[in-house]
């Protein structure tokens, strides 16, 4: 529990020993989704057989891509034994038959608990290519440690990112460009972030960018890899950047990519929400405006123009509202801060991430608009969720497709935001993020309930 | 060669039918592989899992309990408490001084807040290494709550998938036995196998209750652990999925003297031969079974065959893949697909034994290619090197057919359409050629014949546009 947990909002919280139905998944998925936004990448996971197996299901039935996960299928004799040599043919098979020229190795609760040194059997591997070299080059073997008791998806994810920026910058001079850590986002938010970088003619590099490989093209030829993702050389690059830009602010600074690169190589760092409705992007627009050194384009202007434009023809309609709110920490905040812009009010906001940070950050974004902030339960799950008498209440779930069961049963509606959304159609396309992404979560919020309201009509106008 | 991306250490498990030669399989899978399938814990997860009265306790960190909560279409007609997911959610702390005690307090809120028939509590990779003994937690549990409380021992690393059924059977055979065997009629059988996806196995009972015959438990599909608790009251067990319960029927005929048929309820003959088989076992206690069995399936065909008959039109002359979990369903899918007037290329399993993949190599046209355990680099290659039309998988080969631009039928757990018997005959021709027929396939890159992957346009003419 984490200390923000044991205050206010455990005090009205049932204290369960058990999670049911839980708002989070294990560490070492997100490690695997951060390692698919790197060229050439493999995600490795040294551990049993059906971790890279249950995973990929999960991430395949979100994304609609084939997702290979590795694994060095730990059996008894490893386990009791030591996993070094199945870890080391597996590497090799990667490499000889994937052609992976980057391998994400993370542990699991198994390797982390029978006490694997990753270093170690890396260092080995080292060795057997002296005297067993293998055909092609060797690839670049990143490790994080992925204990699946500590922490979440989320810790997961950005440990991974740390650990890129941990193995593979070198000495570079400045080349101006800026290094994005952009979180645990869709590849629909990816790509706008690549297309709002260029309209300020900035050069930048996703920490990481998994856009092209979650969310590719129809093929006549599939490679054993997808192509796309950040290039090794862009990451060796990174000590050059002019600013490293770090998105969300519940990220852990042991676990933050961007305070290594400050910390390390001396890149300046600026870390803001993740952009998500009016003010939280205005942030990110301006630090842009500043790096670049000219204003925020016309065209984005623009954007921004017709967002604000639509939340005055929308008012009316969400006015009122109610809303709660589930998922990932930052897109959490993010998600309240436009409610609140848009005249909803959040009354709960749910989560399985423990950063410490939520309750903090949803006071942040809500406090000059509102009197009271919504209540807040981090490390918790949908019982929790369940049991707040808000969310019996509410006129809107705000959340990922597991709160499906809860939204039907209330009979509120769901408007499908985040990860996993295993029940909708093009998850991996869903835009959150800037003001481009704030105006379509606008018109399916207002739609969504425009649509209640004209169902639950006794007159069916044909007008809104 | 058969494919160019074939591991070396599984060249043993390839093999062509119609040459000479048998498969390596039933090995633990290679490191690196990427390999199709999934862990012990699995196992037992699918085969208990559709038991809907019971609670289903995962005592390990969160991920094992997240990726299985309400990921099958394992349907209930009364309570769905299976359809929760429940963990003890160990952290650090757990794992540094023992899980037991959050153990016992979970189980003891959970039991008391929902109240269950039974409850399951499935080990994992860490709860087996730190050593906690569930089996004490459970007993002690059981004896105050009054329910069977049972420890699965599941964990991942200790096999394959086929650990973690025989984990589960263990458990199913705990409560076998238990219960009031009275009022059972001499003409009874157990379902075992099926899990009642889609609806399944309401279909099924149905047809063995036309025939006048009483289906005392469902294994497992909409399971009530009251009714495998008197399971023993079967006069025979009818067993599909032969690779997840066998052991439990083996164990029962050893046990309660019960015996066990081998059936498979995919595809016209196979269905048909369930029920024959079946009631020639009855025909000394009632002639009349078989009869009802001939009249059932022919009315079932007469419906059925026209159908199929006119689907075969269009689908006369395309290629078929198969890669499934478990290798019974393959044979059954060849002999589908053979009235579809469809070659099947590829044959696959994730578990198939040796004499699983000798009957597949019988019933396959020479040449077909059979795999045990394979990855998408060599499904990829064959998909590619055969010209196939359609993959028949589960959700993680869907991407494989879809990328390579070809159709796929889900087979799997999460399948919504039922597939088993004459009904699920006619639902996977239509899913077939509901895929296989698509408009789509003429757009994408794989049939434009280009070979590159960058943008080509379609060589169709329309209306109105430039040729």
């Amino acid at each position: 529990m984490t200390a923000s947990a044991k205050t206010a909002p455990s005090k009205v919280r049932e204290p369960w020993v058990s999670t049911s139905n839980p708002c989070h998944q294990c560490r070492p998925l997100g490690a695997t989704i951060a390692f698919q936004g790197i060229e050439g990448c493999v995600p490795f996971l040294h551990g049993s057989q059906g971790c890279a197996t249950y995973m990929r299901r999960y991430l395949i039935s979100h994304f609609r891509e084939p997702v290979d996960i590795a694994s060095s299928s730990v059996a008894e004799k490893e386990a009791v034994w030591g996993g070094g040599p199945a870890l080391l043919k597996g590497l090799r098979n990667v490499t000889e038959k994937y052609g992976a020229k980057v391998v994400g190795l993370a542990t699991t609760c198994l390797t982390e608990t029978t006490g694997e040194n990753l270093g170690m059997i890396i260092h080995d591997w080292k060795k057997e290519l002296e005297t067993k070299p293998l055909s092609g080059p060797t690839p670049d073997v990143v490790p994080v440690p992925c204990p699946s008791y500590d922490g979440t998806h989320l810790d997961g994810f950005q440990g991974a990112v740390r650990a890129m920026v941990q193995y593979f910058p070198e000495p570079t001079a400045p080349h101006g460009g800026v290094a994005l850590f952009p979180g645990f986002v869709s590849p629909a938010d990816l790509r706008h972030f690549r297309e709002i970088l260029s309209a300020f003619g900035l050069a930048g590099t996703l920490v990481p960018d998994y856009a092209d490989r979650l969310d590719g093209p129809a093929l006549a030829e599939t490679g054993p890899l997808p192509e796309g993702g950040t290039t090794v050389a862009a990451l060796r690059a990174l000590p050059g950047s002019s600013i490293a830009i770090e998105l969300g602010k519940t990220v852990q600074e042991s676990l933050s990519g961007a305070a290594l690169l400050e910390s390390a190589w001396k890149v300046r760092r600026r870390r803001i929400g993740l952009p998500v409705g009016i003010r939280e992007s205005d942030a990110f627009y301006s630090i842009l405006e500043e790096v670049s050194g000219r204003e925020t384009p016309q065209e984005l202007q623009l954007e921004r123009g017709r967002l604000v434009d639509a939340c005055v023809d929308a008012h009316k309609y969400l006015s009122g509202r109610t809303a709660v709110v589930f998922g990932d920490e930052d897109l959490a905040v993010g998600l309240v801060a436009f409610l609140t812009e848009i005249g909803i009010k959040t009354t709960l906001v749910v989560s399985g991430g423990r950063s410490g940070r939520l309750e903090s950050e949803i006071s942040r974004v809500t406090r000059s608009f509102l009197e009271k902030p919504p209540r807040v339960l981090d490390d918790a799950d949908f019982r929790d969720l369940e049991e707040c008498e808000e969310s019996r209440t509410a006129d809107l779930y705000i959340g990922h497709s597991k709160g499906y069961k809860l939204s039907r049963r209330r009979d509120i509606p769901l408007v499908r935001v985040g990860f996993p959304l295993h029940d909708r159609f093009g998850g991996q396309r869903v835009l959150h993020v800037g003001w481009k992404g704030a105006l379509q979560l606008l018109d399916t919020i207002v739609n969504t309930l425009l649509e209640r309201r004209q169902e639950d009509s006794p007159v069916g106008y044909a007008y809104q | 060669m058969i494919a160019p991306n074939v591991f070396e250490e599984r060249t043993g498990q390839i093999l062509v039918a119609g040459q000479a030669g048998s498969i390596s399989c039933e090995q633990p899978s290679l490191s690196g592989a990427v390999s199709q399938r999934a862990c012990v814990f699995c196992g037992s997860r699918v085969v208990l899992y559709p038991i809907a009265d019971a609670l289903h306790l995962v005592h390990g960190p969160i991920g094992c309990a997240a990726y299985t909560w309400d990921i099958r279409g394992a349907l209930s007609s009364g309570p769905e408490l299976h359809r929760l997911s429940f963990s003890t959610d160990m952290r650090e702390k757990d794992v540094v001084f023992g899980a037991e005690k959050k153990l016992e307090l979970s189980l003891r809120e959970l039991i008391a807040k929902y109240s269950p028939a039974g409850a399951f509590v499935y080990s994992t990779c860490v709860a087996g290494i730190i050593g906690d003994d569930i089996e004490a937690v459970c007993r002690r549990v059981e004896k105050d709550v009054g329910i069977p409380v049972i420890a699965v021992q599941s964990e991942g690393f200790k096999g394959s998938k086929k650990e973690g059924y025989s984990a589960a059977c263990k458990a199913i055979g705990r409560l076998v036995g238990e219960g009031d065997t009275s009022g059972i009629s001499p003409l009874s059988i157990n379902i075992l196998g099926d899990f009642n996806l889609a609806g399944e196995i309401w279909l099924i009972r149905s047809y063995f209750e036309r025939m006048g015959i009483q289906v005392v438990a469902n294994i497992t599909g909409d399971g009530r652990i009251a009714d495998i608790q008197r399971a023993h009251g079967a006069a025979l067990n009818v067993v599909q999925c032969s690779g997840a319960t066998m052991e439990l029927a083996k164990y029962m005929e050893k046990k309660h003297g019960i015996p066990f048929l081998r059936v498979s309820y995919f595809g016209i003959e196979d269905m048909a031969e369930s029920l024959y088989a079946v009631a020639r076992h009855f025909q000394d206690v009632d002639w009349q079974v078989m009869e009802k069995a001939r009249e059932l399936v022919a009315g079932e065909l007469a419906g059925l065959l026209p159908e199929i008959k006119e689907l075969r039109k269009k689908l006369q002359g395309k290629t078929a893949a198969i890669y499934v979990g478990g290798a019974f369903k393959a044979f059954s899918l060849v002999k589908a697909f053979r009235h579809l007037g469809m070659r099947v290329a590829l044959v696959g399993s994730q578990t198939g034994t040796e004499e699983d993949y000798r009957e597949i190599q019988e019933v396959c046209d020479p040449g077909t290619i059979i795999v045990d355990d394979s990855n998408p680099l060599e499904l990829t290659s064959f998909l590619k090197g055969n010209d196939v039309d359609i993959l028949v998988g589960g959700v993680k080969e869907r991407p494989i057919a879809y990328k390579l631009g070809l159709g796929f039928c889900d087979h799997n757990h999460e399948r919504k359409l039922a597939l088993e018997g004459f009904e699920g005959m006619r639902n996977f021709a239509r899913e077939v050629a509901a895929t296989v027929l698509s408009p789509i396939w003429k757009l994408v890159p794989r049939r434009i014949g280009n070979t590159t992957s960058g943008t080509v346009y379609s060589t169709d003419p329309v209306e109105g546009r430039a040729s």
